[in-house]
């Protein structure tokens, strides 16, 4: 994965269109720079990285819940809008707020950066909860 | 004039002179005034950054070497990575140092200079002598209620903490 080509191909989608990035645009972003087709993704891996990902006590469910659908909370108790596009309009389209979180989050949860394949991944499984 | 007259009268004046000359006893206590101090002048980047996660904690909770202290080591904060952009961090370490209890003349929560040094930078509001003073009738199992959490949730209890201060009167801890 060529970290500087996503974020370049990121940074092109925010200046064309700041407000108009979808869930869609940001996740065939990454498949890009993984260097995968959106046919190539893996909703199945991006479930189980959700659900399995990281061995230590931090987890995405432990703030998330295991619902993506549903408001999470912050170990301070902030709430956390749902992850699901469906169930949040907001999610995901903002490219540099999504790039922010996965690099926090998954530091914290798996304890090294996601790559843009399980990043895509992931969106792509948010994509279809209903 | 008569002396009941001019006596009405120079009361009434005084009384007068001394609502405008000296200071009126306050139906507030101290520590009240004091509280109401710690409503900062919001900042959208802080309040979006830093309250993302919890409460966008008033500037004037710690002094400005513990804010020093806290964005300088943003990658481990508190057991999360909460790395900012070299940009965004600047913008709120400037809004910290503006507005941090020292900057604001707020020394006081710290004690006298001797007291100060000994607690050195903390990164903890909820580890300074101060803070455990002002909660020391709050049992360990109220922290831990379901609407609470963590003495780190201001906002469960301190309903209007961040526009409206620490007023002593606003609270209400939840069951």
């Amino acid at each position: 994965m060529n970290k500087a080509l996503v974020m370049a191909s990121l940074s092109a989608c925010a200046l064309n269109a700041a407000a108009a990035e979808t869930p869609l645009h940001l996740r065939d972003g990454y498949a890009r720079a993984a260097g995968l087709a959106p046919a190539e993704l893996s909703v199945a891996a991006g479930e189980a990285l959700f659900r399995r990902g990281g061995d230590g006590e931090r987890q995405c469910v432990s703030c998330h819940t295991e619902d993506p659908r549903r408001k999470g909370k912050t170990r301070a108790g902030k709430l956390i809008a749902p992850l699901a596009p469906s169930a949040n309009a907001a999610r995901f389209t903002d490219a540099a707020k999504a790039e922010k979180w996965f690099a926090r989050n998954c530091a914290d949860v798996l304890g090294r950066a996601c790559s843009a394949r399980e990043k895509a991944n992931l969106i792509a499984w948010l994509m279809t909860i209903n | 004039m008569k002396d009941v007259t001019k006596g009405v009268l120079v009361v009434g004046v005084v009384l007068a002179a001394s609502a405008v000359l000296l200071p009126w006893p306050d139906a507030r206590a101290d520590s009240d005034r004091r509280a109401s101090h710690l409503a900062a002048p919001t900042h959208a980047v802080f309040e979006a950054e830093c309250g993302a996660c919890h409460l966008a904690y008033p500037p004037g909770l710690l002094p400005a070497v513990s804010w020093t202290r806290i964005m300088a080591g943003l990658e481990q904060h508190f057991g999360e990575n909460a790395a900012l952009a070299p940009a965004v961090a600047a913008d709120i370490r400037a809004y910290l140092m503006a507005h941090a209890a020292d900057a604001q003349g707020m020394a006081w929560r710290w004690g006298e200079a001797a007291d100060r040094a000994a607690q050195g930078a903390p990164l903890r509001i909820t580890g300074t002598a101060w803070f455990k003073h002002e909660h020391d009738e709050i049992a360990e199992t109220v922290w831990r209620r379901p609407a609470i959490g963590s003495p780190a949730n201001c906002g469960a209890c301190h309903r209007d903490a961040v526009t409206r201060g620490f007023d002593e009167h606003r609270i209400r801890i939840p069951e």
